[in-house]
């Protein structure tokens, strides 16, 4: 009977038999296995039913730590229950896989394997997560391929249902996890045949049951808890049986037959290769290439790494072998060798000491891959030939240059095993530009195909916004093992014209391969707007060019900026993969899938673009000879620091790669500063200032989150060679005569999200929709602004003093030390961050969380967080996700530590120094910028004193000197740390009353891993893990920080009342204790449009979901304040709540459900602003009144 | 009292019709405007540019960001059924149909040709009795000539007349030039029904914050005059039914329009304003008149005030003005 086929990626095949074989899913998001768990709650939610008939509760929890201890909980109860989750989850669950084993528990974890963070956190795969969690005594069984993924998927099902051991089902994160390919897919028949119920009521049976009670969880004590940790060995033993049997009983059902280790190549082979993963995929295809040439090499791929059946490996490997290598996917520092490695060679040990075998192979482990490095057939014979070196290397490394330790084996680059028969396509776009949807749609029309297998992948860069991708497909006649991305490509496109300028894309394409262009210009126009290197790759491997303006023809069809169905349709026309007229067929059918429903009109928009499409596809006559001028402009000027131009060029020009390992700190660290190299030049508008209209509130600065404006004043003599157009005003305010200000834009670094333009409350008498800040083309003012903008950073630095940096009209001329961050454009986070490095940059401390902001802040190539001209600026630093509020406090224990045994010393040194003046370093007051720079002052003197004091006190003090100047620490991340996995951290710094300042960016869900809930999930908002809408109500964490009753707490938001956040800066900082801010953070994952985000704050705070607010401990013998500084809600929540499709899209899906948690939601902003009213009664502001409402309308000003 | 009336061949228990507001958005308001006395209800316009608009705001929303970034390919969650489209308003329809027996009577604001036809057709198969064009368009192209407009108008017509076999009414605003002339080309184009007027919300400028300001403001009593005028010159000389709408604060101007000829008197603001008892007491007013002045049926009195009934009325084809001149003839 045949069995569908269905393209689909790993985590989709491995939570297809998860979902269908369990009852609970307890789960927590992480990258790259948060798939699982949000197709498993789709699938609830769809009402899909496992194959006993009923549908599994999906449950998202705080942390892995959480989604382990419920899974514990449910299975100890009897319920069949699964996770799924990847690196740092998977060590958060370690404690309590330890019990699962020790209990005999059957259940399976599927883990997409991922780096774990050590010098730093990534989030691609490797097998690092599952080896650390080797000793929790869990059976581990990998999977490597998506096909595998599936099957394997259900064997361990099988199988820790008959042996009592719980399993780690594993494979690849992003390489297996993500790889889109065609599969069988197997029906709830063939579940339903590898499961005994008799097994699952055995397991019902030892469930903790009142009728039946018993205890678990005992306390042993030395007498008896070596012989119970014992017990267990007869389980054991058995596994390798039960996972023999599970394997033959699917091959019985499915015709593919698994085993524990499966032998590939020569009968005979001498050298063999053994690993396990989808490198064994890559590892196998060119074993089979070599062995066609005589190599005689062969490959043991690992699936049951734990137990690890040594008479299972021994057997599968033929008795000719003389050398053997092993591959790891992972890095044990400090260990005799890696853990496979370490396992084999064991075995081989123990079996010629026992006399299993007569003599000992040369075993040579090595490790590659780590965080999804290319495991290429280049590398796989690398790693053969090195054992037919005369010194083979062992502890190699092979994918990489090291030039520290000298591991790594020399690959041939050109050694490529693509199969002919195999099409190899690559495709270069933008996110969100359509082009990966489309790609995956076409790896589905033909998969479709009976005879055709399709493999794709897709890689992303680390920028939110404007960031590149490209996709990696292969069509062939058999299934696809290449597990490495396209080497030989036969079909390249390029759906954005200036990626030409960016990329070297034709690197892989063939001899004769087609290259297909989205291109403004004309067929005859385009040859002269391309690199010179392009235009001399396409004569030298004479390349098919055609063109074709997507653009104009997606306009003209009406569906303006949609190109992706064009360019599918083009790749169709002339890649041959398909036959044309049924590629386009098909197209049309999946058009009329996805917009069917949607409107007719919307279906024959994309039919009509794509009936245009041929007739605007060109063909390009390649003249006979190069001759651009143009090249690609380098990456970072000459001017750029050395680490900037040696190191982060390469990656951010794509070559990262070739960077070695001397390269790359060996701790970690990093320099700041790196963004302002990054010219991305995402937009094709920015704004222009109006300097007549302007009235230098200061808030279009204030709200940029890319810090693309700036603002000094300087002196009009200053001015005096400037660039012509380079616009400036008078100060506005009485005193400075003499003083200019002037307003610039960092057009390059620019994203368009015309928040600037929203915000700025001027308007020109003239004409009335004219503001003091107007977006328009960036274009024809480019070079001019360039030429402003680099005048303007040779203009001295505003210093503190002499503005009132507490109006927001002050503080737009301190320096910002946070800029260009790879954020989302319109980012909601980022401008809080730039004011905190405004207000304390120069001596801030950040322990920043996992999450969005940990990625703009810190992920490579560039960081955002910079420094002022004297070279100060925050350190920065991301530990966990779960640790933050804690690593803060470590920073303040430190600082709090070494400023003692500074005072110490000074103390000391009194006679030395003069008791005045000790008195005066110690005892200075700190809290403003002036006093904290006098301070500096100060102890700069001191500094040079000290060098001339030649005692070891003194020398000592010299080393703790810079610790008596005041320091700032800012512990911040997102409301998933602060709300959830972070909490209990949170919770525990808020007691211990030190001075630290927390900040929590709300963005009210998980934004940086796609939108799942957290316990900062409004009600009635939709998210992923609260499909239906979030039933419950949004945690008051402000509430919770203003019961200890020493907290500061404020509750911000930047669109309803800049000078209110302002105000909530300065006072956390300024209060001597533990600070909570929780700022409103507008986000994409709002389903706005982000211009308006600002808006949405103003409208938050009107209809009372976020009011303002500012509680003040006590002090002094005071009593505590609770300033209320927005007004009683005045318009309804919907008015703020429907401007957003996470709520809207609730009334579309289920209008009396959206009905009813909209009148929960306006019933939670009555009761809570109830709440803080009484409050606000209760605990006045100081002066006796109600503190007036700090929201400042925007007063309408006229300017002429 | 006989206030039996027929209106685009719907028999209806009275001339007094809700029309289309947001007190006939829900199924609990439709229910007590029946029970104080409406005679039909016009559901409040579903408009596809509002469907469209919305259906790609949703498309947008949940594409945008996506496919751009490794840990977050998308940022909502997949679920079934979330889609814009009118099934909301179709349902609604459905169910109010269910629950009142006075006829329910769709009301549809389009903009494609294709949004037109489909709308309408969905409509009549979910049960509306009727359906009322609200043609709401402001020409402000400069290009488009009157005769333009006046085509696209009988266009519309005659789409969806071809479309649905239920009454189809019309509802449009007077500026045209020849308002006579569209009126009968709409009713030689199949409409049932013509709704005078249609009233177009100008918006106003907020001079503190130099905002453009959309408005709503209720009609007053004054407005009905210009209704009241083309019902009187209508009157008999059109085929399809006549449904005055704007300013009905009271039974008095009921009375009027259905002196000048109306079929139906259909009222929103003041049932805004009041509230559906509002109806009850107008019915009484009504009635009392009626008696008092001796008819017997609203059809008796139909049209009584009517140009044809009243030939010789310089009022209406002249207007006042005449009668100010003419104070200054010479006595003759």
């Amino acid at each position: 009977m045949a069995r569908k086929m269905k393209t689909l990626d790993g985590n989709e095949a491995a939570a297809s038999i998860a979902y269908r074989v369990n009852e609970i899913c307890a789960i927590y998001p992480i990258t790259p296995s948060s798939t699982m768990g949000e197709l498993a709650d789709q699938w609830a939610s769809e009402g899909r039913k496992n194959i006993w008939g009923t549908v599994p509760h999906v449950v998202e929890m705080q942390s892995e730590g959480g989604a382990a201890g419920a899974v514990h909980g449910a299975l100890q109860t009897g319920a069949l229950t699964t996770t799924f989750t990847a690196s740092q989850g998977l060590l958060l669950m370690i404690p309590n896989m330890f019990k699962i084993a020790g209990e005999l528990t059957p259940a399976v974890f599927h883990v997409a394997a991922r780096s774990l963070a050590a010098q730093a956190l990534s989030i691609f795969g490797d097998h690092s997560d599952v080896m650390a969690a080797r000793m929790t005594g869990w059976a581990m069984l990998c999977s490597s391929s998506v096909q595998e993924a599936h099957d394997l998927a259900l064997i361990a099902q099988h199988a820790t249902l008959a042996s009592r051991i719980p399993f780690i089902h594993f494979f690849d994160g992003f390489r297996t996890s993500h790889e889109v390919s065609k599969i069988e897919v197997l029906d709830d028949g063939d579940v339903r045949a590898m499961i005994d119920d008799d097994l699952v009521r055995a397991h019902r049976d030892r469930a903790l049951n009142p009728d039946r009670p018993v205890i678990r969880g005992v306390a042993q004590n030395p007498d008896v808890y070596f012989q119970a940790r014992e017990s267990v060995n007869p389980y054991y033993a058995a596994l390798p049986e039960h996972v023999r049997t599970a394997m033959d009983r699917f091959a019985g059902l499915t015709g593919r037959q698994y085993k524990l280790f499966e032998y590939f190549g020569a009968a005979d082979a001498e050298r063999v290769v053994v690993l396990m993963g989808s490198g064994a995929e890559t590892a196998r295809e060119t074993i089979e290439r070599l062995n066609q040439d005589g190599a005689n090499a062969g490959l043991v791929q690992v699936h049951l790494f734990r137990p690890f059946s040594a008479a299972d490996l021994l057997a599968s490997i033929p008795l000719s072998v003389r050398s053997i290598a092993v591959l790891d996917r992972t890095k044990e520092p400090g260990a005799a060798g890696e853990p496979l490695y370490q396992d084999v060679l064991t075995a081989f040990c123990e079996a010629v000491a026992l006399g299993g075998r007569s003599s000992m192979p040369h075993i040579t482990g090595g490790r590659y891959g780590l965080s999804s490095k290319e495991f290429t057939p280049a590398m796989v014979k690398a790693v053969i030939d090195n054992l037919s070196s005369n010194t083979p290397k062992n502890h190699f490394t092979v994918g990489i240059n090291d030039d520290v330790s000298h591991t790594s084996l020399e690959y041939d680059r050109a050694f490529v095993t693509e199969a002919e028969d195999v099409v190899g396509c690559v495709f270069y776009g933008l996110g969100a530009d359509g082009t990966v949807g489309a790609n995956k749609n076409s790896i589905k029309i033909i998969g479709e195909e009976a005879s055709g297998y399709a493999q794709g992948f897709f890689v992303y860069d680390s920028k939110k916004s404007g960031s590149r991708t490209t996709s990696h497909l292969r069509f062939g006649p058999r299934p696809i093992r290449s597990t490495y991305l396209v080497q030989r490509a036969r079909f390249i496109a390029c759906h954005q014209f200036q990626l030409v300028h960016q990329l070297d894309m034709l690197r892989e394409a063939v001899e004769g391969a087609v290259f297909l262009l989205n291109s403004p210009f004309s067929v005859e126009g385009v040859w002269d707007e391309l690199p010179a290197s392009l235009q001399e790759q396409l004569i030298g491997k004479r390349i098919r060019f055609y063109v074709i303006d997507a653009d104009a023809v997606a306009e003209a069809a009406g569906m303006a900026g949609r190109i992706n169905t064009i360019m599918q349709t083009c790749f169709f026309a002339i890649s041959g993969v398909l036959p044309r007229d049924e590629a386009i067929e098909k197209i049309k059918q999946s058009i009329r899938a996805t917009y069917g429903r949607k409107g007719a009109d919307l279906v024959e928009q994309n039919f009509a673009a794509v009936d245009r499409t041929l007739e605007h596809l060109c063909e390009v006559t390649l003249p006979a000879n190069v001759t651009s001028t143009r090249e690609r402009a380098p990456v970072v000027p000459a001017d750029a620091p050395a680490f900037v131009q040696q190191v982060t060029a390469m990656m951010m020009a794509g070559r990262g790669d070739d960077l070695p390992v001397s390269a790359l700190p060996a701790d970690g660290t990093y320099p700041s500063a790196t963004a302002r190299w990054e010219k991305r030049n995402i937009s094709d508008t920015v704004p222009e200032w109006q300097p007549a209209i302007c009235i230098q509130c200061g808030n279009c600065a204030l709200v940029c989150p890319h810090s693309a404006i700036r603002v000094r004043y300087c002196d009009q003599s200053a001015l005096a060679v400037a660039p012509t157009g380079f616009r400036s005003a008078p100060l506005a305010g009485r005193g400075f005569p003499n003083l200019r200000f002037t307003l610039q834009i960092a057009v390059e670094d620019c994203t368009g999200c015309e928040l600037c333009v929203e915000t700025c409350p001027a308007r020109s008498l003239e004409s009335a929709g004219t503001r003091a800040i107007n977006m328009t083309a960036k274009a024809p003012l480019f070079d001019r602004e360039r030429m402003n903008f680099a005048f303007f950073e040779t203009l001295p630095d505003n210093v503190h003093g002499r503005m009132d940096a507490s109006l927001v009209r002050g503080v737009q001329y301190l320096t910002p030390m946070f800029e260009y961050s790879g954020a989302c454009a319109g980012c909601g986070e980022t401008p809080y961050l730039r004011l905190l490095t405004q207000l304390f940059g120069d001596r801030l401390l950040v322990a920043n969380a996992t999450g969005c902001s940990s990625i703009y802040g810190g992920n490579l190539p560039t960081t955002p967080w910079s420094i002022n001209r004297d070279g100060h600026g925050p350190a920065w630093a991301n530990s966990l996700f779960e640790d933050n509020a804690e690593f803060g406090l470590g920073y303040r224990l430190s600082l709090d530590k070494h400023r003692e045994q500074a005072r110490e010393l000074l103390e000391a040194l009194e006679p030395q120094l003069g008791a005045d003046r000790v008195g005066e370093i110690r005892d200075a007051r700190q809290v403003t910028p002036e006093e904290v720079d006098q301070q500096r002052r100060r102890v700069a003197a001191l500094a040079v004193d000290l060098a001339a004091i030649d005692r070891a006190d003194a020398r000592a003090l010299r080393g703790l000197l810079e610790h008596l100047v005041r320091r700032s620490v800012w512990i911040v991340g997102g409301d998933g740390w602060a709300y959830d996995i972070g909490y209990g951290g949170l919770d525990h710094v808020l007691a211990s009353g030190r001075n630290v300042n927390i900040l929590v960016l709300d963005t009210e869900v998980y934004s940086n891993t796609g939108g799942q809930a957290s316990k900062s999930t409004p009600r009635g908002a939709v998210a992923k893990f609260a499909a239906g809408g979030k039933r419950g109500r949004k945690k008051d964490l402000g509430l919770m920080a203003v019961a200890y009753g020493n907290v500061y707490v404020a509750q911000i938001a930047m669109g309803a009342s800049p000078q209110q956040t302002l105000d909530a800066f300065l006072e956390a900082e300024a209060h001597d204790g533990p600070s909570l801010i929780i700022a409103y953070s507008h986000c994409i994952a709002h389903g706005i449009n982000m211009r308006y985000g600002l808006r949405q704050q103003k409208l938050a705070t009107d209809c009372g979901h976020w009011p303002l607010y500012r509680f003040k401990p006590p002090t002094n013998g005071y009593a505590p304040q609770f300033v209320l500084d927005s007004q009683a809600p005045s318009i309804p929540v919907k008015a703020y709540a429907y401007n957003e499709i996470r709520y809207k899209m609730l009334t579309y899906m289920n209008p009396d459900e959206a009905a009813r948690l909209l009148a929960l939601a306006q019933q939670d902003v009555d009761q809570r602003w109830s709440v803080y009213t009484s409050m606000a009664e209760r605990w006045p502001a100081r002066s006796g009144h109600p503190e007036r409402s700090r929201i400042g309308r925007k007063e309408p000003v006229e300017v002429s | 009292m006989n206030l039996a009336t027929r209106y685009m061949g719907l028999m209806l228990d009275s001339p007094l019709v809700a029309s289309a507001s947001p007190l006939s958005q829900r199924l609990d308001t439709i229910r007590e405007l029946e029970d104080r006395g409406a005679s039909a209800v016009v559901l409040f316009s579903l408009f596809e540019e509002q469907i469209r608009h919305d259906a790609g705001a949703l498309d947008y929303f949940m594409r945008v960001g996506t496919d751009s970034f490794g840990e977050a390919l998308s940022y909502f969650p997949v679920v079934e059924g979330c889609e814009v489209g009118p099934s909301q308003y179709l349902e609604l329809i459905r169910k109010a149909s269910a629950a009142v027996d006075i006829p329910i009577i769709a009301s549809l604001n389009g903009t494609t040709d294709r949004g037109w036809i489909d709308f309408a057709t969905l409509m009549e198969e979910a049960g509306a009795k009727a359906i009322e064009l609200n043609i709401y368009y402001i020409p402000t192209a400069m290009h488009r000539t009157g005769a333009q407009i006046e085509e696209q108008y009988l266009d519309v017509v005659a789409r969806v007349k071809s479309a649905v076999s239920i009454p189809v009414a019309v509802k449009v605003g007077p500026y045209f030039s020849s308002f006579a002339h569209m009126a009968g080309r709409l009713d030689r184009a199949g409409a049932n029904a013509l709704v005078l007027f249609n009233r177009f919300y100008q918006p106003d400028f907020d001079i503190e914050t130099r905002a453009v300001a959309p408005t709503l403001s209720l009609s007053t009593p004054e407005e009905i005059r210009l209704p009241l005028l083309w019902i009187a010159l209508l009157y008999g000389h059109v085929k399809c039914s006549l449904a005055a709408t704007t300013g009905v604060h009271s039974a008095t101007e009921v009375i009027k329009y259905l002196m000048a000829g109306a079929d139906v008197v259909m009222s929103t603001s003041a049932l805004l304003r009041h509230g559906p008892s509002w109806l009850a007491g107008v019915h009484q007013d009504l009635n009392e008149w009626m008696e008092r002045k001796g008819y017997e049926s609203v059809d008796q009195l139909r049209g009584s005030m009517s140009h044809k009934a009243l030939p010789d009325s310089m009022a209406f084809v002249r207007g006042n003005y005449i009668r100010i001149l003419e104070s200054y003839k010479s006595p003759t």
